[in-house]
């Protein structure tokens, strides 16, 4: 029941279906994972996964509020038609607790008016309701102008015409039938039971945006945007020392299509311990029985001395590192403080890109980029019609850029936008969004099994743990899913109890070696967190295998007496 | 539109429910109008109305259950969401852990609504944020901020015969403001169910104070320190912790709260006896809805009593597996505490540190309930009952479950976050910060 009866009956200021706590409450084992709401639309049947509204359609929407937009005085006005699927597929043990279908459609209107943004959203798919959105939005856009103190400055960007882009997909996992689904995941379970876990929850969490975009710049943009993320938990009790431990998989959400399901030989990355982390598919079966073993093995771990370390970090780790520690404070809005009730503001102030801050060591090449295939933040173009691109935030070492959208590019020198404004639903404004971004391969050839030859006393990580960073993203506290020992260039035994404290200057200025591209791998996130009223955004960090040298590393065992 | 009156709402979920040919049916239907402003670098940056109404079906054929929702309510969309509910359950495997609907129920309606927070209007949003701005831009000082109102209504029924209505409101402000230089920060936070009580004009005046005297702040030596958490910050730990009291988890032993070979800690002290917390649908201050999610009737229920625990949250299939009596989830939280201000603590302190509020709070090791996070906007070193200087931010590595057997005193409990919980202001020692941050 729980799915089905959240809405808002304590929280009035929620989202009316879904916000995250519901969702955490309705799969129970994603804590610390997700970052801030979610959102559920309406439920619909399978059949209807697979049909979208019709161009046309959209394209008469869009027009009629385009032109009510500049009728009613607007200068600029994007249109945004939304239809926005997801489907989930929720279990535990050997019970299925939820299939759930939602769906929301809709159309947001954003224009320019006196020099002031203002926004209307509606979900009635009709021109004059699409066209009242857009006089209200100017109407709005005309009120705010009477206190605000310097007018938008916009960016230009080409209109483009009749485009569309898709996700590159190769099988819609929304055509799946549930049956398949249920079967795979059950058939998880069944595994990870086998093998040793007290309990497991599995879970498919599938999206689907299909949004069309329109301006008084002359851009019709359909898209047709796909992600997948089958997470899975296993929890081994000790009931005799009062124990537990949990190990989640160790896969990452993508956008790719239900191929990333596959398990192919060639995305598998094996350690010398047999360690298994996965690139571009997924074997769930085969983490599931390894995170099972994981399990048991950390009720037995020791736990680990504090102290300083060479730190072996593996992709799927590293993600959650770099996007704390470096795609939030080059986020310009963060930088420029409209964040600054909310998230927070950023250490990277304008004055170190002036300065040739360093960043990092010299081999340290962090860059933004929404094209990348199977990235979670990829598209052809973002939510205000900017063609996307990939570019450059520290280069050498050394910070040299920020990531901003069309109404922030100019307070940085830019003539143009980074296109990272994104919308989680057609109800919401669109904003300045994290970019994919991601550290650089090294350029000259190391496996990680070479890189940890060289390392005396160190410690792998793999997976993301908790997680914690200052609102200027100076100070943070990174855990993981596991850790091993590393001592003379060996791979010692499984450890616990393990998290790093850093400093992000100094964390990226330890960095000494980087395996090279034959081992770069993707993390993601469904639900980054920013704004006010809350938005979620899914987003990618790309890496290879990477080195920091003397971190320091607390014990976090404690005792409750 | 927005509001839907109690004879409103019957009608449609009486409709959804004849339209239903599934053995059992529930539905529910709630929304209303949400305004908001958010405001930054003194000047409104954003404002808007969301205005909307969403109904949700869940349908059951014996133990196969599926849901849809939508938010059009001719007669044709009633039916298709019920028809949707269907082929979904159709779809569902069997769960054993199903439970049927519960039954017609009695409810004792709740204080949850305000008409002044209810008439809240855009004039009146842009007022808050201008006086929240003007004040700032005086004193060279830079506001960020955002307010949020809402008017809702929610309504459940069942194929069993139960219903419910009931309307709620509430406003939630926050306000950041910093000193030009970025080397001072403040915050205040307000949340209410009636606009009448809350005073922006004053509020604003903690954050400016708070933002110009934190702007030198010294370094202090990580360790254990006497600390006073004023309520937001102090509930920023407490309310985290309140999400692992799940009967079930503990029973499996993987919680905080299971008992070394097996059961759970109900009755055993885990805290100092001054903890007492409970939870009451009427609490005046905190009040809410009078059912939970799954239409059982709340009531006063004792969770921490004297720091033995007294009482553990149980879904209703755990309930009937343990042979436990069915009652209501919780809605809110309510930790008692003593007479005395914030000030007052402070006045009575010989040495300690004043954290404002605690800031992106993870969980480090769910065995313990070690939480990591930090302190933010406004850190000050108490010296002879008085703030003596700013220190800079630190991080913490605390379980709220250690700090609250290490109570010097408690405050006066009040209303904080999305008022849904009373916390009061602490007095705690040996309060384990692990590192300094260079964050304002």
């Amino acid at each position: 029941m729980t799915l089905g009866f959240p809405v808002g009956s304590d929280r009035p200021l929620g989202k009316f279906i879904m916000d995250r706590r519901d969702f955490l409450a309705l799969s129970t084992f994603f804590t610390g994972a997700a970052l801030s709401p979610s959102i559920f639309g309406k439920a619909i049947a399978a059949s209807q996964l697979q049909d979208g509204i019709e161009i046309a359609v959209k394209k008469r929407l869009a027009d009629a509020a385009l032109a009510a937009a500049t009728a009613a005085g607007a200068t600029y006005c994007d249109v945004r038609v939304g239809r926005y699927l997801r489907q989930f597929v929720i279990t535990r043990e050997r019970n299925v607790e939820n299939i759930v279908n939602t769906e929301s459609s809709g159309t947001g209107v954003r224009v320019i008016a006196d020099g002031s943004w203002g926004f209307a959203a509606t979900n009635a798919l009709t021109e004059d309701a699409v066209a009242e959105a857009a006089r209200q939005a100017t109407a709005i856009a005309k009120a705010n102008a009477r206190t605000q103190t310097a007018p938008v400055q916009l960016a230009p960007t080409p209109g483009v015409g009749e485009v569309s882009w898709r996700t590159p997909i190769s099988k819609n996992a929304m055509e799946v039938p549930i049956a398949d689904k249920v079967d795979l995941l059950m058939s998880v379970n069944d595994a990870a039971l086998g093998a040793g876990a007290s309990f497991v929850n599995s879970l498919l969490f599938l999206v689907n945006e299909q949004k069309y975009f329109a301006s008084t710049d002359g851009s019709y943009i359909d898209q047709d945007v796909h992600r997948i993320w089958a997470p899975l938990t296993v929890t081994a009790v000790d009931q005799s020392t009062g124990k537990f431990r949990s190990r989640e998989g160790l896969s990452a959400p993508m956008g790719l299509g239900w191929e990333y399901m596959d398990g192919r030989q060639e995305d598998k990355f094996v350690l010398s311990n047999g360690l298994t982390t996965y690139g571009k598919s997924y074997d769930m079966k085969e983490d599931a029985i390894a995170a099972a073993q994981d399990a048991q093995a950390k009720l037995k771990a020791p736990s680990v001395k504090p102290g300083k370390y060479d730190l072996v970090l593996d992709p799927n780790h590293l993600g959650l590192t770099i996007h704390e520690s470096v795609g939030h404070p080059l986020e310009l809005d963060r930088v420029l403080g409209y964040e600054a009730n909310y998230a927070g503001t950023s250490f990277a102030t304008l004055d170190k890109r002036d300065a040739a801050f360093k960043y990092g060591s010299e081999i340290v090449n962090l860059f933004a980029d929404k094209t990348q295939e199977g990235s979670l933040g990829a598209v052809g173009y973002d939510d205000e019609g900017v063609k996307t691109k990939r570019w450059d935030l520290v280069k050498d070492g050394t910070l040299v850029d920020y990531q901003t959208i069309r109404d922030q590019a100019h307070i940085v020198g830019k003539d143009a936008s980074d296109g990272c404004c994104y919308a989680d639903s057609w109800s919401s404004v669109q904003f300045q969004r994290m970019a994919n971004v991601s550290l650089a391969p090294g350029k000259t050839k190391l496996s990680t099994a070479d890189m940890i030859a060289g390392v005396d006393n160190g410690i792998y990580i793999s997976g993301r743990g908790s997680f914690s960073i200052d609102q200027q993203r100076y100070n943070a506290q990174f855990g993981g899913t596991v850790f091993y020992e590393i001592k003379n260039g060996k791979l010692g035994p499984m450890i616990e109890d393990v998290a790093y404290q850093m400093r992000t200057p100094e964390f990226w200025g330890a960095c000494s070696a980087i395996c090279d591209e034959s081992d770069y791998r993707m993390f993601g996130s469904f639900f980054d967190g920013k704004g006010q009223p809350s938005q979620i955004s899914a987003v990618s960090h790309g890496s290879s295998t990477t080195r920091f040298d003397g971190i320091n590393v607390i014990n976090t065992a404690r005792s409750l007496g | 539109m927005s509001i839907l009156t109690e004879a409103q709402a019957k009608a449609i979920l009486d409709k959804v429910i004849a339209f239903s040919t599934a053995d059992e049916t529930s539905a529910q239907i709630g929304g209303g109008i949400q305004g908001n402003i958010r405001f930054a670098r003194n000047d409104i940056s954003t404002s808007g109305i969301v205005d909307d109404i969403e109904l949700g079906v869940q349908v059951a054929f014996g133990k196969r259950v599926g849901t849809a929702t939508i938010n059009q309510f001719d007669d044709a969309s009633l039916e298709r969401v019920v028809r949707r509910a269907e082929d979904l359950a159709r779809l569902a495997p069997e769960n054993p852990e199903f439970m049927p609907a519960v039954g017609k129920q009695t409810y004792q309606a709740t204080d949850t609504f305000s008409e002044a927070t209810a008439a809240l209007t855009a004039e009146a949003r842009a007022k808050i944020a201008e006086a929240s701005i003007a004040p700032c831009r005086d004193r060279g000082l830079i506001a960020a901020g955002f307010l949020e109102d809402g008017n809702t209504f929610f309504a459940h029924a069942n194929s069993n015969g139960n219903f419910g209505y009931q309307r709620t409101t509430v406003a939630d402000y926050t306000c950041t403001v910093r000193t030009e230089d970025g080397r001072g920060s403040g915050w205040v936070a307000s949340n209410v169910k009636d606009v009448a009580a809350f005073d922006p004009a004053a509020d604003i005046q903690i954050a400016m104070r708070k933002a110009a005297a934190s702007a030198e702040a010294q370094a202090l030596e990580p360790g254990k320190y006497t600390v006073i958490l004023e309520p937001a910050a102090a509930s920023g730990l407490i309310s985290f912790m309140m999400n692992f009291f799940d009967a079930r988890s503990a029973d499996e032993g993987r919680s905080f709260l299971s008992k070394q070979g097996g059961g759970n800690k109900i009755g055993e002290q885990i805290m100092d006896p001054r903890v007492n917390i409970y939870t009451d649908p009427r609490n005046p201050v905190v009040p809410t809805m009078p059912w939970d999610g799954d239409g059982l009737p709340r009531d006063r229920v004792k969770i921490i009593d004297g720091g033995k625990v007294a009482n553990l949250q149980y879904s209703r299939y755990w309930a009937a597996k343990q042979g436990k009596p069915e009652t209501a989830g919780w809605g809110n939280t309510i930790m008692e505490g003593g007479t005395k201000s914030t000030a007052e603590l402070i006045a009575g302190t010989e040495r300690g540190i004043l954290v404002t509020r605690t800031w992106y709070i993870r969980m480090v090791d769910p065995q313990t309930v070690l939480l990591t996070g930090l302190t933010r906007d406004g850190t000050f070193y108490i010296e002879n009952g008085q703030l003596k200087y700013p220190v800079k931010n630190f991080r913490f590595n605390e379980s709220p479950v250690i700090m609250l057997n290490n109570i010097e005193e408690l405050g006066r409990s009040v209303r904080v976050e999305d008022g849904s919980i009373m916390v009061p202001p602490m007095k705690i020692r040996d309060f384990t910060f692990t590192s300094l941050s260079d964050a304002v």
